[in-house]
């Protein structure tokens, strides 16, 4: 059989299509110091540190898994793009993203680092920054699979199981965000499959809250 | 949406509860309020009164004694308008008295005289009773019907300042034949003509049945949903007899505003009360464009579903599945050993970790096989929860032990129009619902009779119920159970165009 050159060209081509279509890019490295949430109110720049090996989604598994310290001061610590933790034996990265969608895709996040997603934990990061008292106001979060949720040092949701992420799926009860800085802190426990995470924060009428912005300390690495 | 909902509110059981107190009454008037309490008055002039709509007790008779009183509400004034024969049927005449207040106790308790407002002169093809008084919302103008089986249902125009006719040379309308009771409301740019067919005054061998026709101008004409005019005979059926109660018959609205509405009729007969004519109240809903006759819920043990997320109430514990932990087998019917299941935790037909061999039936007993699994028992199961108070989630309906509440009359706690207020408790336990100062939602470990604990649990027009609690500790806000998200509710200020605060109370 002869093959044309223009048609082996052609299959070259479609063959460069279907790779680029392998991985789709969701996330960004931020490139501004501060970042309003979407207009439907969702927070789309964190910190994620690396995936953690763990297992287990009911409620008690999830909360002995979060329980569990991993590395140092991980309820207070601060931590920066490109920081690095150590867990067992092993160095993490934390990595500034910006999400294109309503929720973050721990799974492309994983996987574009060569890194596992099932039967693992991300540790998720951000700052909330409020030019003033924010109060009666409801964290609001989905997630693939069980997520606990940390405002200012408080748990505040925990939901468990084998789940898809829904938004406004797991909420807080009311709180109030001080003036200027309130740290997000989230662990995500995925057992397989896809992973994923999304979150805003809901005001007395249970819309989407806004007049605050999230920052990273620093504009990428 | 709301078809499905309201068809799955009316599967409640049948037994209502009745009105608590001396709720004796015949031919009773549409519902006032006036200072915090309910009045109605009935045939004779005798009167009920109640603090809160459930509990009802006798009241002051009227100074015009008469049949079927009507009283509404209008600026500072309430209007009665009652009927009396004039020697022998159908002669009769509607007379009209007012007053500033309804409380025998007010200063300002004092009866006038308002005149005749209609009449029938005993020849004519009518009988002027049975009135029934409607403010239209659209314009303010004031109506009268009325009338009963010597000839037509009639309507005339009535002057809202002083409740009085307002051109006595004016010739009244003839609406409907062959009933009587009738009453006129507005919705959604319908007028709707409520009147009672059948016979009455035979207690349980009374066939009062109440039936509708609609109309776009308050004048009619007033068709059924065949197109069968009210005129010729023709009526939709409202409300009929059913349980324990015989012989339904003098509607009257009872709009508690945010879209909430009930109303009130007498029974001829609750056979549960030695066959006495009884004053009920029951939800108004709305499907298809038709007023339907809601129920007030039935205490029993049910699935709280929210109609926003279609997740179920629950205690905040960790869910065993019913029959115990299994392996994770393949999808349909075939042995789960044998079976493709879709990776994750558990490898297909594999044993769960930490799952006894034992802990339930076999996972692949093929199509239709195996032992019945029996149910949860709440009392057993809570052994393993943790004791004092818990909080509140949702998640999907699983027909696990701490998705079902147990919702009973609390004894002695009063109630709101048509129902007592509610305890809700997890099923076989004692763990009760309550509300938090802060408005959020908790478990107590046991019921102890407080406001918070004590839900007033209605159906929206939609049929599906709204739930709040008596009270919250340290706040005047109404609020209502609101389902902020899949696995999350709170109390809220009730929002009636939001699916937020309606729930499915569901036989589980």
């Amino acid at each position: 059989m002869t093959i044309h050159p223009q048609s082996f060209a052609f299959l070259l081509a479609i063959g460069a299509v279907a790779a680029a279509q392998v991985a789709p890019v969701t996330l960004m490295r931020p490139t501004t110091l501060d970042k309003a949430p979407a207009p439907d109110g969702f927070i789309q720049r964190w910190l994620v540190l690396e995936p953690i090996p763990a297992n287990g989604l009911t409620d008690s598994a999830v909360q002995a898994i979060v329980k569990k310290e991993y590395f140092s001061n991980q309820f207070t610590l601060i931590p920066h793009d490109g920081d690095k933790v150590t867990v067992g034996d092993t160095q993490l990265t934390w990595h500034a993203e910006d999400t294109k969608l309503y929720n973050l895709n721990l799974y492309h996040f994983a996987h574009a680092l060569d890194k596992p997603t099932t039967n693992v934990l991300f540790w998720a990061f951000t700052l909330v920054n409020c030019p003033r008292e924010m109060r009666d106001v409801r964290l609001a979060i989905g997630s693939n699979a069980a997520s606990v949720w940390w405002v200012n040092g408080q748990e505040v949701i925990g939901i468990y199981g084998d789940r898809q992420t829904v938004i406004d799926d797991g909420v807080s009860k009311r709180l109030t965000l001080k003036k200027g800085q309130n740290i997000i802190r989230a662990v995500i426990v995925n057992g397989g499959g896809a992973t994923d995470f999304c979150a805003r924060f809901l005001d007395q009428d249970d819309k989407p809250l806004k007049g605050y912005t999230v920052s990273l300390g620093v504009a990428g690495k | 949406m709301k078809c499905a909902i309201l068809a799955t509110a009316l599967v409640l059981g049948s037994i209502a509860l009745a009105l608590d107190g001396q709720a004796g009454i015949h031919d009773p008037s549409t519902i006032a309020l006036c200072n915090g309490k309910f009045y109605t008055y009935g045939t004779g002039g005798g009167s009920l009164v109640s603090d809160d709509g459930w509990t009802w007790r006798r009241g002051t008779t009227l100074p015009r004694r008469g049949l079927a009183p009507d009283v509404i509400h209008i600026g500072d004034r309430y209007y009665i308008y009652v009927a009396a024969n004039i020697g022998a049927q159908p002669k009769a005449a509607v007379n009209m008295i007012w007053s500033k207040t309804l409380d025998p106790d007010s200063p300002d308790y004092k009866w006038e005289e308002g005149g005749v407002v209609a009449s029938s002169d005993g020849v004519e093809d009518s009988n002027a009773i049975d009135p029934g008084v409607f403010l239209d919302p659209n314009d303010d103008r004031l109506w009268l019907v009325y009338g009963s089986y010597f000839g037509y249902i009639r309507l005339v125009e009535l002057d809202p300042k002083t409740g009085k006719r307002k051109d006595p040379n004016d010739k009244p309308r003839d609406l409907a034949i062959n009933c009587e009771a009738s009453d006129m409301i507005y919705h959604d740019g319908w007028y709707y003509l409520l009147a009672t067919h059948g016979s009455c005054c035979r207690g349980a061998d009374s066939g009062y049945n109440i039936r509708m026709g609609r109309a776009k101008k308050v004048t009619g004409p007033f068709l059924d949903q065949e197109g069968i005019g009210m005129i010729q005979g023709g009526g939709k059926l409202f409300v009929g007899s059913g349980g324990r109660v015989i012989g339904p018959g003098h509607f009257g609205l009872l709009d508690l505003g945010d879209g909430v509405q009930k109303f009130s009729m007498h029974w001829e007969a609750d056979l549960d009360r030695g066959g006495a004519s009884v004053l009920d109240i029951r939800p108004l809903l709305w499907k298809d464009g038709w007023p339907v006759a809601g129920e007030n819920l039935n205490p029993g043990t049910y699935e709280i579903e929210s109609v926003r997320t279609g997740t179920a109430l629950e205690l905040k514990v960790e869910g065993m599945p019913v029959g115990g932990l299994r392996a994770r087998g393949g999808r349909g019917g075939g042995p789960a050993g044998h079976g493709g299941g879709r990776g994750g935790a558990a490898a297909p037909g594999a044993p769960a970790p930490g799952v006894s061999p034992t802990g339930g039936p076999p996972a692949g007993s093929g199509p239709g096989g195996g032992a019945p699994i029996p149910p949860q028992d709440g009392a057993d199961v809570s052994k393993n929860w943790p004791t004092g108070q818990i909080d509140v989630r949702m998640a999907n309906y699983m027909c696990q032990a701490q998705q079902k509440w147990t919702i009973a009359a609390a004894p002695n706690a009063g109630g709101y129009p048509g129902s007592p207020y509610f305890k809700i408790t997890i099923a076989g336990t004692g763990r009760a619902l309550a509300a938090t100062a802060d408005a959020e939602l908790v478990v107590l470990p046991a019921f102890t009779g407080g406001p918070e604990q004590l839900w007033r649990i209605e159906q929206l027009p939609d049929g599906a119920w709204r739930i709040t609690p008596k009270s919250v500790p340290n706040s005047r806000q109404p609020v209502a159970l609101s389902a902020v998200g899949s696995s999350f509710a709170t109390l809220s200020k009730f929002d009636p165009t939001s699916d937020k605060q309606g729930w499915l109370i569901k036989i589980p």
